[in-house]
């Protein structure tokens, strides 16, 4: 037997830290974030190693995208959801967490109103709209954070999956979702700050937001919750729950007739990727300082799910691989030529399709089998 | 016995904490009982007033030109289609007509359908842990740890569909025959009191095919099997009770020599056959 089998005698009993690319992923995400924070803070600025506070907050930023596009993942790669909304999920957190940080301005906003954001002053409103109430306070607002996505992928999901629209059809129809969202959130009305969004934060738990120390401590807690969120998605896709999750990827006919009700599964397994992707938005609001509905743009959604297939689906690591690349791409090439970032993106996603199918992640795969193994063992076709 | 009274009893499990074991009444003889059946698409009558009765731990084969009605048959029993009229039984307790396919599928009715699907994606081991009868809720599913019994009972269900050598090869790898073996260990796994077979051996080697009646014929006593083949060849190798089915009733029922010998089946069905085989 070979090594490969020889892993694989063992597979179904695995943890979410039994697997070696786990391990690999959970010890460079923290020696990545040790390392940003070590030469931040203890190399001087003038020297060439000195990551400066735009970086760190540039790598909070991916790091939060890296969290989205595990959400992602976990729908997509092992449930076969193609959601082409979770924008609107990751927006929706990101507004919890907007909200709350308008709330922390209080009367130091330019109208100096103790208790209405500027834009409702602006607006001319006298009193805050119900839904405004409560996120004065941190644990409503991170509680609202995780909810308040869970509660619009529960009551959406509840009726597109007792309903069996699945596949192409759910991928049009979480588009419409979003793309509704953003239209809604446009409005002046709506009380969300119509197309300004919410922005002009002040500070988060007291910590003024405009500090390089709470950049850096904002980093390391989206590592940190990238690092919780990537660990309860292993332990769910390695539970039996993750087996079914699989099994109904590519038959689900055949799991609903083995007696699972295959809704339900899929509404667990959408609940769990919103409110990840809800908590994504929330550390990215405080990083970029402001949200606005151009999050709930169908581009940007579709964009996850780019990340995804570039870094490889069905293997959680290959999303943040995917996620993490892209965006520096797309940092790198809008700095140089702003023009040219969407060819590059369609071009790389081409090359992706064509070239490297199973994505970055299938690349390495592939790599550390040729090295273990180099040449071919006939033991499938002995055995098969 | 009073439930208080089970409480106290403290030499063995409590009772209503032990899983269940299939519930059906069959001391009246049969585990399955069909009475003027009839289901119509669009006025097309795919089954009509039929009536067949399936004893317990019998092996039974289902015959039949194409367009007979053997898999709509199927569909009413698993539930999948609703017939416009008539009643089905398993066992004298349960009425199939008023479940829906889960609850069906939970009371021991296993299918196998007639196109191998197995989860390619999962290894041989998980895709029997998967089918294993179970508590399918989803945070028991989400909990759920392998225990040395459900491995002795995926085991032991690997060692009669033959597999054992391949528990850890990915379904995807399996030949077809191996796939169909798959799917009825599968069916096993939730122990089924009754086990609907659908054309298990198209497609199959010689030798795939001996193995495959050896299977069949080794379960039945245990189980209850119904089996729906074409080939006739197959069908004389196991079975003791065939049902000849036409245009969605029954023609003629007997043993494989009864049936071959009457005129009616030999005019609708066998002669066809022979040409086709030939």
């Amino acid at each position: 037997m070979s090594l490969t089998t020889q892993s694989s005698a063992n597979f179904w009993l695995t943890r979410p830290f039994s697997e070696r690319s786990t391990q690999i992923f959970l010890v460079v995400l923290l020696a990545t974030l040790a390392l940003v924070t070590l030469l931040h803070v203890a190399v001087p600025a003038g020297n060439p190693l000195h990551i400066g506070a735009y970086t760190v907050n540039l790598f909070g930023k991916y790091l939060s995208y890296a969290l989205l596009a595990v959400a992602v993942d976990l729908v997509w790669g092992y449930l076969g959801i193609l959601s082409l909304g979770h924008g609107a999920f990751f927006a929706i957190g990101g507004y919890a967490m907007g909200m709350y940080l308008m709330r922390q301005i209080g009367d130091r906003g330019t109208y100096g109103d103790p208790v209405l954001p500027d834009f409702m002053v602006f607006l001319s409103w006298d009193s805050l709209p119900w839904f405004w109430h409560g996120f004065d306070m941190a644990w409503f607002a991170f509680a609202m954070v995780l909810l308040a996505p869970g509660l619009l992928a529960l009551v959406f999901g509840f009726l597109a999956f007792r309903s069996r629209v699945t596949g192409v059809y759910l991928s049009i129809i979480t588009q419409a979702l979003t793309f509704a969202l953003m239209l809604a959130f446009f409005r002046n009305e709506m009380g969300f700050g119509g197309n300004n969004g919410l922005t002009d934060f002040r500070e988060i738990l007291g910590f003024d937001l405009r500090t390089d120390a709470t950049r850096l401590g904002l980093f390391l807690a989206t590592g940190i919750a990238l690092a919780l969120g990537f660990i309860l998605c292993r332990a769910i896709v390695t539970s039996k729950l993750g087996r079914v999750s699989v099994a109904t990827r590519d038959a689900e006919a055949r799991t609903r007739f083995l007696g699972y009700r295959v809704e339900r599964f899929q509404l667990f397994v959408f609940v769990v990727s919103a409110m990840l992707a809800g908590l994504a938005g929330a550390l990215y609001v405080p990083q970029v300082g402001i949200i606005n509905p151009s999050e709930f743009s169908p581009i940007f959604s579709i964009e996850i799910v780019l990340w995804v297939a570039l870094g490889g689906r069905a293997t959680l690591y290959g999303a943040v691989i995917g996620a993490i690349l892209v965006n520096y791409a797309k940092t790198i090439f809008t700095g140089v030529m702003p023009d040219a970032w969407l060819f590059a993106l369609g071009g790389l996603f081409v090359f992706v399709t064509v070239f490297l199918p199973k994505g970055v992640a299938g690349l390495l795969e592939h790599l550390k089998r040729r090295r273990h193994d180099p040449t071919p063992t006939p033991d499938k076709e002995a055995t098969a | 016995m009073s439930f208080f009274q089970s409480l106290t009893e403290r030499d063995r499990v409590f009772d209503f904490m032990t899983p269940q074991a299939s519930k059906v009444d069959v001391r009246h003889g049969p585990i399955l009982y069909m009475e003027d059946v009839t289901v119509s698409f669009d006025g097309f009558k795919a089954i009509n007033n039929l009536n067949l009765t399936i004893d317990d731990g019998e092996l039974r084969c289902i015959i039949g030109p194409n367009g007979a009605g053997k898999t709509t048959m199927m569909d009413i029993i698993t539930g999948k289609t609703r017939p416009n009229s008539g009643s089905v039984w398993f066992g004298s307790r349960h009425n199939l007509l008023n479940m829906n396919e889960p609850d069906i599928a939970s009371l021991g009715i296993g299918r196998k359908f007639q196109k191998p699907t197995v989860f390619e994606a999962l290894s041989v081991f998980e895709n029997l842990e998967l089918a294993m009868a179970a508590d399918k809720r989803i945070l028991p599913t989400l909990t759920a740890r392998m225990t040395g019994e459900i491995k002795d009972r995926i085991d032991e269900v690997l060692e009669t569909i033959g597999l054992t050598t391949l528990r850890h090869q990915p379904a995807g790898i399996l030949s077809h025959g191996q796939k169909q073996w798959l799917e009825i260990g599968m069916l096993l796994m939730q122990r089924p009191r009754l086990l609907l077979v659908d054309e298990p051996v198209a497609g199959m080697t010689e030798q795939e095919m001996e193995r495959t009646a050896e299977l069949l014929t080794g379960l039945a006593g245990k189980q209850s099997v119904v089996v729906v083949e074409h080939d006739m060849g197959f069908v004389r190798s196991i079975a003791r009770q065939v049902t000849v089915l036409h245009q969605g009733s029954v023609l003629s029922e007997g043993t494989m020599d009864q049936v071959s010998s009457d005129p009616k089946v030999v005019e609708v069905y066998l002669g066809a056959d022979d040409e086709e085989a030939a």
